[in-house]
C-alpha cells in the first residue's frame, strides 16, 4: 500500500484546516462570552485581542487600531487573514479538491457545500448573529467529520487526515492554555471571585469541555483541574493526552499497513508515555508555561517527522 | 586525421540548488567523414551513456544530479578519426527528412534583408552548389567574426543587421536565407581545430548544413568561409542553435548560475 | 432544418419513448427536475472553468434533460465511420513520423505536415507502443439530415468532455429511472474500464504486476480538472501533477508515502509544449524534466503521443478521406464538411468573395474562439476577417454554414428546437473500443450554431438504443 505523497500531505492539511476552522469558531464563542463581562481594568477590545492572540492571529491585527468589530470580522470572514474561518474552509476545500478522488463522495460534497455557502457569512450576519454563525461553522465541521467517519475507507489516507486533525487539535489546546496561563496561575486564586471563575470557565467553553468538567470533577472550578482536564485527562476529546493517544494509534496503524516504523513512531510513543507519567502538581510546580512551550515544540517536531517519514 | 578532444563545461550554483537535470547531445555520430575511436561523457565524474538515438541521428543522454548541488561538471572526451569529405554528410543514420528543415524557428525567421541576401546568392546563376557557396561567401562578408557582440538569443535578422557576430549567428543567417529560397537547412554544433588558435581554449563551433538536390546534406561554415574538412567534428544537429544545443539544463532551485566552458582539441599524439 | 425528434408525421422512431415521456411529464415537473439536476451537478463539483471571461471560475455547464437519441442502425453506421477514421488517423501519424509515404505520393502536401507547429521533429523515427499515437480520438460530428452525418473536426490530442457523457447518464438514471425502464439504452459506464485497459495495453513492459498508470493534470486551476480527477477516480489511477513525478535512472517515478514508485503509462492532460522543460518550453512548470527521453528510450508510454496533434489540424482535416483511401483502401463511411483552404489561392478567392455565407475558422484555433460565422457577422467583422485571411492565408479554412440538426430542448419559454453536435470517444489500444454514446453539445441560444461550452453551450445525455 502506498499513496501519492502530495495526496497524503493534502489530506493532512485539509484536516488541519478544518480543525482550525472549528477551533476558531470555539475561540470566537469564548471571546463573545468573556467580552460580555470583561475583567477589571480590561476592555472588551482587550479581551478580543487576547482571543486573536490565542488564535495565533496577533500578527495580523494592528493592536491599537483594530476595533472589536474589525477583530471579529478578521477572525471569521477576512480572507486576508490566513487563519480566519473563511480562509480555513477555503484552504481545506482547495486541499480536498486536489485530492478529490481520495475522499468519499459524501465527504467531498459536504465540504464543497460548506465552501459554496461561505458567501452566506456576510458582514452583517457575522456582527449581528455571531452565535448562529458559530453554530453553523461547528455544524458544518461536524457534518464533514460525520460523513468522513461513516464513508472513508480505513486505509493509510484516512490516517493521514486523522493525524492532521489531531496534531492541529493538540496545538490549539496547548496554545490556548499558554495564552491564558496567567489566568490560571495559582496566585490569581488569591483574588478569586466571579470574574476569574468566568475566565476559567471561558477556557472550558473554548474547548467545549464545560460539561465534561462537571462530569469529571463535579466541584468548583480550579486552575489545576482545568489544566488537568485539558492536558492530562485522556478521556477529554480535546485534551493533549487524548490527542496523543489517538496519534499513537494512527501511527501504529500506518506502521502495520506499511510494515515500517520511523522516528515519528518513537517520538509520539515517548510523548504519550511522558504524559502518563506526569502529575498535574508537577506541571504547576515546574512551571506551566515551560511545560506548554516544550509541548508545542514537540508537537511541531512530530508534524515534521511524520512528513519526513511519509515523504511529504 | 585523428583529433583528440576534451570538452569541459562547468556550471556553478550559488546558493546550491536542489537538483540539476542535463540533456546531453555530446556523442559524435559515425558517418563517412568521422568515426569516434574512443569517447566518454561524464557528469561530476559519473560516466553517462546515451539512452536513445534521435531523429537527427544523434545519441542523447539525460542525467540528474540531486541533493545540494553547488556545481555540475560535464566532460566529454575522446578521439575521433576524421576524413575530408568536402562537407558532404554521407552515411549518417538519421530519420529526419529534408522537408522538415524548412520550418522557421524564432531565431531563424527571415526578414526582407535576409531574403534579399538569399536572392543575391542566386544572381550569378550556376549550380545550386555554387549558389550555396556564394551564399556562404556573402554571409562571411556581411557579418564580421566578433565575440561578445551577440548572445545566444540573437536572431538571424538582428545578427545580419548588426554586421558582427559569432559562428552561431553566421549559421543562423545562412539557414534563414537558405530556407527563404526553399532549401532545407539545419544547424550543426561541433568542434573545429583552428590552426591559428594553437588548439587550446576555444569554445564549441557551429555551422549550417544545406540540403542540395542530387548531393544531400552539405556543411557550410560561414565563420571560416569553407565547407567542413577533416579538422571538424560534428556533434549534433537541429533546426537552430537552441534546438541543436549539445547541452540543455533544467535547474530546480534559485541559485545564480555561472558557466565556464573549455574545449581543447589537438591532432592525436600532439597532446600536451 | 432537420429536427431529430419531430418528423413530418409525429415523433421519429428512436424518439417515440422520449416523446411520450415528455407528454406525460409536463413542463412544470420538467422544470423542477432541471433545478434538481443543477443542484446535483453543483454539489458534486462538476464544473467547467472558463478563463478570461470573468464571472464564476467554477461554472456549471448547463445540462439539458431531454436526451438525444440514436437508433441502433444509425449508430452502427456512425460507429463504423468513427473507428475507420481513428485507424486512418493513427496510420497517418505513424507514416509522417517515419518515411512519409503519403507525402511522397503527393496525397498530402509535405509543407502542411512538416511545417505544422504540431509536428514534432523530436518524434521522428520513434515507434510508440503498438504504433499508436492518438489513443483517445474524439470526432466532432454534425447531422444535416436523417442519414447525413458529417465530420466537423477530429481531436487526436486529449479530447475533453467524456466525463459529461458519464455524469449526464448518471444524473438521468438517478432522476428518471422510469424512463430507462421503458427504453433499451446501451450503457456507457464501461468507458473508464476500457480507458484503463487501453492505457495498460500501452505499457512498455509487462511483468507479473499490473502496470502503473497515472493521469497527469496541470492542476486544479485547469478548466478540465474535474474531468481529470473524475477519470482518475473511475479508473483507480493516481491523479498526479508534475511535482509528483521525477525522472531518475532512466525511468519515471512518482513520489509516494512509501518512497518512489515506477510509473509505466502517463495519460497526460497537458499540451506537448509543456511536457518536458528539457526538450520543449524551458519555462514549463507543468511538465517533468527528462520525461521525453524516458519515453523515447521506451521506458514509459505517453498517452497520447507527443506530436499527435498534427493529425487533427483543421487544414490536415481536409485530407482525412484521402488518408482512409490511402492507408485502409476503403471508401470513407463518414464524409467531411466541404472545406476551403485559404492557403490555396483559388480557394482563398472563393472564401473572400463569399464571406457572408461561410464559417471561417483558424487552423490552430479551438473551442469556438477565432471563428467567423459569416451570415451572422457584421460587415465590420467580415472585413476584419478578410484582413486576417489576406495577412496569413494558411492560418484559415472556411466551410459552408451547415444547417445543423436540432433536438427539443428545455428553454425558459418551454420546449424548443436547438442545434446540436456530437462527439463520440474512440479508444485505440491493441484493440479499438468505442462506447455506444458520446457527448451531445447543444447551442442554448435560439438559432445559434455555436455549441462550445466556453461559448454558452450546454450538454445532453446521448442514447444509443439497443433495439
Amino acid at each position: 500500500m502506498s499513496t501519492l505523497s502530495r495526496t497524503a500531505a493534502d489530506l493532512f492539511w485539509m484536516a488541519r484546516y478544518l480543525e482550525r476552522a472549528e477551533s476558531m469558531a470555539r475561540l470566537v464563542e469564548m471571546g463573545a462570552r468573556v467580552a460580555m463581562l470583561p475583567a477589571r481594568g480590561v476592555t472588551a477590545r482587550d479581551e478580543w485581542r487576547s482571543v486573536a492572540l490565542a488564535a495565533g492571529c496577533d500578527g495580523y491585527f494592528d493592536p491599537e487600531a483594530s476595533s472589536v468589530d474589525a477583530i471579529i470580522l478578521g477572525l471569521v470572514v477576512d480572507r486576508e487573514n490566513p487563519s480566519s474561518i473563511a480562509s480555513c474552509f477555503e484552504r481545506a476545500r482547495a486541499n480536498a479538491r486536489s485530492v478529490r478522488t481520495a475522499l468519499s463522495v459524501q465527504a467531498w460534497e459536504s465540504l464543497n457545500e460548506t465552501w459554496l455557502r461561505l458567501d452566506e457569512l456576510t458582514v452583517s450576519r457575522v456582527l449581528h448573529e455571531l452565535p448562529q454563525v458559530v453554530d453553523w461553522v461547528k455544524g458544518r465541521c461536524a457534518q464533514f467529520r460525520g460523513a468522513a467517519d461513516a464513508t472513508l475507507l480505513r486505509d493509510d489516507r484516512f490516517e493521514f487526515a486523522r493525524l492532521g486533525l489531531l496534531i492541529e487539535r493538540a496545538d490549539t489546546t496547548l496554545r490556548l492554555l499558554d495564552v491564558k496561563h496567567f489566568v490560571l496561575l495559582p496566585e490569581t486564586q488569591v483574588v478569586g471571585g466571579d470574574p476569574d471563575r468566568h475566565r476559567w470557565t471561558s477556557i472550558l467553553v473554548a474547548t467545549s469541555a464545560l460539561r465534561a468538567y462537571h462530569w469529571v470533577y463535579r466541584g468548583d472550578y480550579s486552575p489545576e483541574r482545568i489544566v488537568d482536564l485539558l492536558l492530562l485527562n485522556g478521556s477529554c476529546p480535546r485534551s493533549y493526552a487524548f490527542c496523543y493517544g489517538e496519534i499513537v494509534q494512527a501511527l501504529e496503524h500506518l506502521a502495520r499497513l506499511y510494515g515500517a516504523r520511523h522516528a515519528c513512531h518513537t517520538s509520539a510513543a515517548a510523548t504519550l508515555a511522558a504524559i502518563g507519567d506526569t502529575a498535574i502538581g508537577d506541571v504547576f510546580h515546574t512551571g506551566l508555561h515551560g511545560f506548554l512551550t516544550e509541548a508545542i515544540g514537540g508537537n511541531n517536531r512530530l508534524s515534521r517527522e511524520i512528513a519526513t517519514a511519509y515523504h511529504f | 586525421m585523428q583529433l583528440a578532444i576534451r570538452h569541459r563545461t562547468r556550471y556553478r550554483y550559488d546558493p546550491a540548488v536542489a537538483a540539476v537535470g542535463v540533456r546531453l547531445k555530446l556523442y559524435p555520430p559515425t558517418f563517412a567523414a568521422q568515426h569516434p575511436v574512443a569517447w566518454t561523457v561524464a557528469v561530476n565524474g559519473v560516466a553517462v551513456a546515451p539512452g536513445f538515438r534521435d531523429g537527427w541521428g544523434d545519441q542523447v543522454a539525460t542525467h540528474f544530479v540531486r541533493g545540494e548541488v553547488a556545481a555540475v561538471e560535464i566532460e566529454a572526451a575522446g578521439v575521433v578519426d576524421t576524413r575530408d569529405e568536402a562537407g558532404v554528410v554521407r552515411g549518417l543514420r538519421e530519420a529526419v527528412r529534408p522537408g522538415m528543415c524548412l520550418r522557421a524557428t524564432p531565431r531563424t525567421e527571415a526578414d526582407s534583408a535576409i531574403a534579399a541576401l538569399a536572392r543575391e546568392a542566386l544572381e550569378d546563376g550556376g549550380t545550386q552548389l555554387q549558389q550555396a557557396h556564394r551564399l556562404q561567401d556573402l554571409v562571411t562578408a556581411r557579418i564580421a567574426y566578433r565575440a561578445g557582440h551577440t548572445d545566444g538569443a540573437t536572431t538571424a535578422p538582428v545578427a545580419l543587421a548588426s554586421g558582427a557576430g559569432v559562428c552561431q549567428d553566421h549559421a543562423h543567417v545562412v539557414i534563414a536565407a537558405a530556407r527563404s529560397l526553399g532549401w532545407p537547412a539545419r544547424y550543426v554544433a561541433g568542434y573545429c581545430l583552428h590552426a591559428e588558435d594553437g588548439g587550446d581554449d576555444v569554445a564549441t563551433h557551429a555551422w549550417a548544413e544545406l540540403w542540395l538536390d542530387g548531393i544531400g546534406w552539405v556543411g557550410f561554415d560561414a565563420s571560416n568561409d569553407l565547407c567542413p574538412t577533416d579538422a571538424y567534428v560534428r556533434l549534433c544537429a537541429g533546426l537552430d542553435a537552441f534546438d541543436a544545443a549539445p547541452i540543455r539544463g533544467h535547474v530546480e532551485g534559485a541559485g545564480a548560475e555561472a558557466l565556464d566552458v573549455r574545449v581543447a582539441i589537438h591532432p592525436a599524439g600532439a597532446e600536451q | 432544418m432537420f429536427d431529430e425528434m419531430n418528423g413530418d408525421d409525429g415523433a421519429r422512431p428512436p424518439y417515440c419513448g422520449v416523446a411520450h415521456w415528455l407528454d406525460t411529464l409536463g413542463l412544470a415537473t420538467l422544470d423542477g427536475k432541471r433545478r434538481e439536476a443543477e443542484t446535483l451537478f453543483r454539489r458534486s463539483g462538476i464544473t467547467f472553468a472558463v478563463y478570461g471571461e470573468g464571472g464564476d471560475p467554477e461554472r456549471l455547464i448547463p445540462f439539458d434533460l431531454i436526451p438525444r437519441v440514436f437508433g441502433r442502425d444509425e449508430w452502427q453506421r456512425l460507429a463504423a465511420g468513427i473507428v475507420q477514421r481513428a485507424r486512418a488517423l493513427n496510420a497517418f501519424l505513424w507514416d509522417v513520423y517515419h518515411r512519409g509515404e503519403i507525402l511522397r505520393a503527393g496525397v498530402v502536401p509535405e509543407a502542411l505536415v512538416y511545417r505544422n507547429r504540431a509536428f514534432l521533429p523530436e518524434m521522428v523515427g520513434f515507434d510508440p507502443p503498438g504504433r499508436i499515437y492518438a489513443h483517445i480520438v474524439g470526432i466532432d460530428l454534425v447531422r444535416t439530415g436523417p442519414g447525413e452525418f458529417r465530420v466537423l473536426e477530429d481531436n487526436c490530442r486529449t479530447p475533453s468532455g467524456v466525463s459529461y457523457m458519464l455524469e449526464n447518464r448518471e444524473i438521468m438514471m438517478r432522476m428518471f429511472p422510469e424512463l430507462f425502464a421503458g427504453n433499451r439504452v446501451e450503457p456507457v459506464d464501461g468507458y473508464a474500464d476500457q480507458l484503463r485497459a487501453t492505457l495498460e495495453d500501452m505499457a512498455p513492459r509487462h511483468g507479473p504486476r499490473a502496470p502503473v498508470c497515472v493521469v497527469l493534470t496541470p492542476g486544479p486551476f485547469n478548466a478540465a480538472y474535474y474531468e481529470h480527477s473524475y477519470l482518475a477516480d473511475q479508473m483507480g489511477a493516481e491523479l498526479v501533477e508534475a511535482r509528483d513525478l521525477f525522472v531518475d535512472d532512466g525511468a519515471l517515478w512518482m513520489k509516494t508515502t512509501r518512497g518512489p514508485t515506477r510509473v509505466d503509462v502517463v495519460y497526460r492532460r497537458i499540451d506537448d509544449e509543456f511536457l518536458d522543460p528539457l526538450v520543449f518550453r524551458p519555462d514549463s512548470y507543468l511538465g517533468v524534466a527528462g520525461l521525453m527521453d524516458v519515453y523515447r528510450a521506451g521506458r514509459v508510454t505517453l498517452v497520447s503521443a507527443p506530436g499527435a496533434g498534427v493529425a487533427d489540424d483543421k487544414a490536415v482535416y481536409c485530407y482525412v478521406p484521402e488518408m482512409i483511401r490511402f492507408y485502409l483502401g476503403e471508401a470513407p463511411v463518414l464524409e467531411n464538411v466541404p472545406t476551403w483552404q485559404c492557403a490555396l489561392p483559388e480557394h482563398r478567392d472563393h472564401v473572400l468573395t463569399h464571406l457572408d455565407e461561410l464559417v471561417v475558422k483558424e487552423v490552430h484555433g479551438s473551442g469556438g474562439y477565432g471563428m467567423l460565422i459569416g451570415p451572422r457577422a457584421s460587415a465590420a467583422e467580415r472585413a476584419e476577417f478578410a484582413r486576417k485571411i489576406a495577412h496569413d492565408p494558411a492560418a484559415f479554412i472556411a466551410q459552408p454554414t451547415l444547417s445543423l440538426s436540432t433536438v427539443p430542448t428545455l428553454t425558459p419559454r418551454g420546449i424548443a428546437s436547438r442545434h446540436v453536435d456530437f462527439r463520440p470517444f474512440c479508444l485505440v489500444g491493441r484493440q479499438i473500443r468505442l462506447t455506444p454514446g458520446g457527448l451531445t453539445r447543444v447551442a442554448l441560444r435560439e438559432g445559434s450554431l455555436v455549441v462550445n461550452s466556453s461559448q454558452g453551450g450546454g450538454v445532453k445525455d446521448t442514447w444509443v438504443l439497443s433495439e
